[in-house]
């Protein structure tokens, strides 16, 4: 069973992402900061991180560049998540090695689940 | 085409004093270089007094001129600065707007899903968090609307003699059950029961709602919370006491700005309109009282406030 880590602080996104993810087989770990979200992705050893940039003490840029600088966790897979859709704020994160960027208000749940599915399949993993 | 030349009604339309305007400035200037070199040419042609003292004048002139320019440099400055700010309140609003928006998408999302088997408990679930972000984006619309009125300056007062104390019972006895439901014990204290405020009964209301509702909603995992009205130096403070999470140092210079400042919109708290202090603060300073708040991360906020006493 692939395991995803979900770092984002609002419940209800936690509740209908995490349900979905799960109904289709998946194991899900929820975290509602940037923090916890860090130590779970090192502790749990997630297949793949659906972090949010918006996020309550640590923001996701930060969360992100310390996933990368840890070695126990450089390898994971990161989707980013977020309502922000700044160019420079998708830019930066594609650079830091984002495997891709989706803006929440754009997609469907469905479409979300397949385009993580999409990427879990990919053969570079 | 009248109106358009007309600096006075421009200075109107943008809000801002003659003085910082720069249609009626420009207006000012034109007038004084018209006037400047008419004296200068006829101190010239007249040659009246020390050629010394007609270059002292022209240099004068010229300083003064040099000063006007510079405060329509400066006006100009704080017009591009103003428009900035409201791009950026924009932004930021579009962006609270989204994320209830996302809620109630993703949840709807979940509940139309043919797929999945779902349990009556399961929707009653997604039609709260439904129920919630409807509510979320009503608040925020409404304290939008209320910041809307108090900048454009159409924010009437009607000021009655009012008690504090009243207020506060009555606040506390409405928030008794969400208090107890997060494991929050709460008091009230009050000193003196004959302190009354000359106020707008329902502005005030809101406010002190405000504090409190904060006080709890930011206790995480139970505490305490007091009320106290008290006289002190011939005003009614009015102070609300938590020991919840407090507010980290860095965020203290900001807690009454509309929202955060920009570079602070990442770590932003989701819950809330992030609107409801600034309205608070703008209020206060209306009735002409005076607000503040102490406060130590992991350890809890003191907020106040103060009017004359009646």
């Amino acid at each position: 069973m692939k395991k995803i880590l979900l770092i984002e602080d609002e419940g209800a996104l936690q509740k209908s992402l995490g349900d979905t993810f799960r109904e289709d087989g998946f194991e899900v770990l929820g975290a509602l900061d940037g923090e916890i979200g860090e130590r779970l992705a090192e502790s749990e050893k997630p297949d793949l991180i659906i972090l949010d940039l918006t996020l309550p003490k640590k923001d996701g840029f930060e969360v992100f560049q310390s996933l990368k600088d840890n070695k126990k966790t450089a390898d994971i897979p990161v989707v980013v998540l977020t309502n922000l859709e700044r160019i420079e704020h998708v830019e930066k994160v594609l650079e830091m090695g984002a495997k891709t960027y989706l803006v929440k208000s754009n997609y469907t749940l469905k479409e979300i689940l397949e385009k993580i599915k999409q990427i879990l399949a990919s053969p570079s993993l | 085409m009248l109106e358009s030349i007309n600096p006075i009604s421009s200075c109107k339309k943008y809000g801002v004093s003659p003085w910082q305007c720069p249609q009626f400035l420009f207006l000012v200037i034109g007038i004084i270089i018209i006037f400047a070199i008419g004296v200068t040419y006829f101190l010239a042609i007249l040659r009246i007094g020390d050629p010394a003292v007609v270059s002292l004048l022209v240099l004068g002139v010229g300083a003064f001129l040099l000063t006007i320019n510079f405060i329509i440099t400066n006006s100009f400055e704080r017009m591009a600065e103003a428009s900035k700010l409201k791009s950026e309140f924009i932004h930021i609003v579009s962006h609270q707007l989204r994320a209830p928006l996302t809620n109630i998408k993703f949840s709807l999302d979940f509940l139309v899903s043919t797929k999945m088997n779902q349990t009556k408990e399961q929707q009653e679930e997604y039609f709260d968090i439904l129920r919630e972000n409807a509510i979320r984006m009503g608040d925020l619309i409404d304290n939008l609307l209320t910041v809307a009125k108090i900048e454009g300056g159409a924010f009437p007062l009607s000021k009655i003699d009012v008690s504090l104390e009243g207020i506060a019972q009555k606040l506390i006895q409405k928030f008794k059950p969400f208090a107890t439901a997060s494991n929050i014990k709460l008091q009230f204290f009050s000193a003196d029961h004959s302190l009354r405020v000359l106020t707008d009964s329902l502005w005030i209301e809101q406010v002190m709602e405000n504090f409190l509702d904060n006080a709890i909603k930011y206790t995480k995992g139970g505490g305490e919370v007091t009320v106290k009205v008290y006289q002190k130096r011939g005003k009614v403070f009015y102070e609300v006491k938590d020991n919840g999470v407090g507010i980290p140092k860095e965020g203290q210079n900001f807690i009454f700005e509309k929202f955060f400042r920009s570079d602070n919109i990442f770590k932003k708290q989701t819950i809330g309109t992030g609107l409801g202090l600034h309205i608070a603060k703008r209020i206060i300073e209306k009735m002409g009282g005076e607000i503040g708040f102490s406060s130590k991360e992991n350890k809890g906020s003191t907020f106040w406030f103060s009017l004359p006493l009646n």
